[in-house]
């Protein structure tokens, strides 16, 4: 499997992943740990966790999946939703917590 | 050492904005807020995107982290009017 399959299934597998530097106890970057605190206050216990730092090819792999330069990136089934600065404002918006109950259900 | 000045450049090269602010003063870490027409009808995903795009290949190499936060010209007004 190629890494662009690679990612697809792990996205469309499970309905919440995120795509970070390290894990959510040692995040490796202030960005991906706010990432972490934002779903974790969204009551998020369904998250799954891809660490690019682990993987050089999901590093490069995830940046041309979305088209998307950065990390974190969050997944809500199979959908690519943002980066940690429209984390922040959807959840201020009270639109994530909206997406994730629906991944959830 | 890219500037927050640089950046603001290379953002306005590739985009038309109305207002760009980026501040950031250790070379790597910047926060912009971009006010532009061309994000009217388009989602915050696709805004950035075109942010990102205008950076270009300096987004992989230069910035480690850019903080973005995007307006349309008709947002911007409210918010202005909001602080």
């Amino acid at each position: 499997m190629d890494t662009q399959e690679m990612i697809k299934d792990q996205v469309t597998s499970n309905p919440v992943v995120l795509y970070m530097k390290g894990n959510p106890k040692f995040p490796q970057c202030g960005f991906s740990g706010l990432a972490v605190q934002i779903l974790q206050a969204c009551g998020v216990n369904n998250l799954v966790t891809v660490d690019v730092l682990a993987d050089p090819a999901i590093r490069e792999g995830i940046k041309i999946y979305s088209n998307w330069p950065t990390v974190p990136q969050l997944y809500i089934n199979g959908e690519f939703v943002g980066g940690s600065d429209i984390m922040r404002s959807l959840y201020e918006q009270g639109e994530l917590q909206k997406l994730l109950e629906k991944a959830v259900a | 050492m890219l500037s927050a000045h640089e950046v603001k450049t290379y953002i306005m090269q590739g985009l038309a904005c109305d207002f760009v602010q980026v501040q950031g003063d250790d070379g790597q870490h910047f926060e912009a807020v971009v006010v532009s027409p061309a994000f009217v009808g388009k989602n915050m995903v696709q805004q950035h995107q075109l942010v990102y795009q205008a950076l270009g290949d300096r987004m992989r190499s230069e910035i480690h982290a850019l903080s973005i936060r995007t307006f349309t010209p008709e947002a911007w007004v409210k918010a202005d009017l909001r602080v």
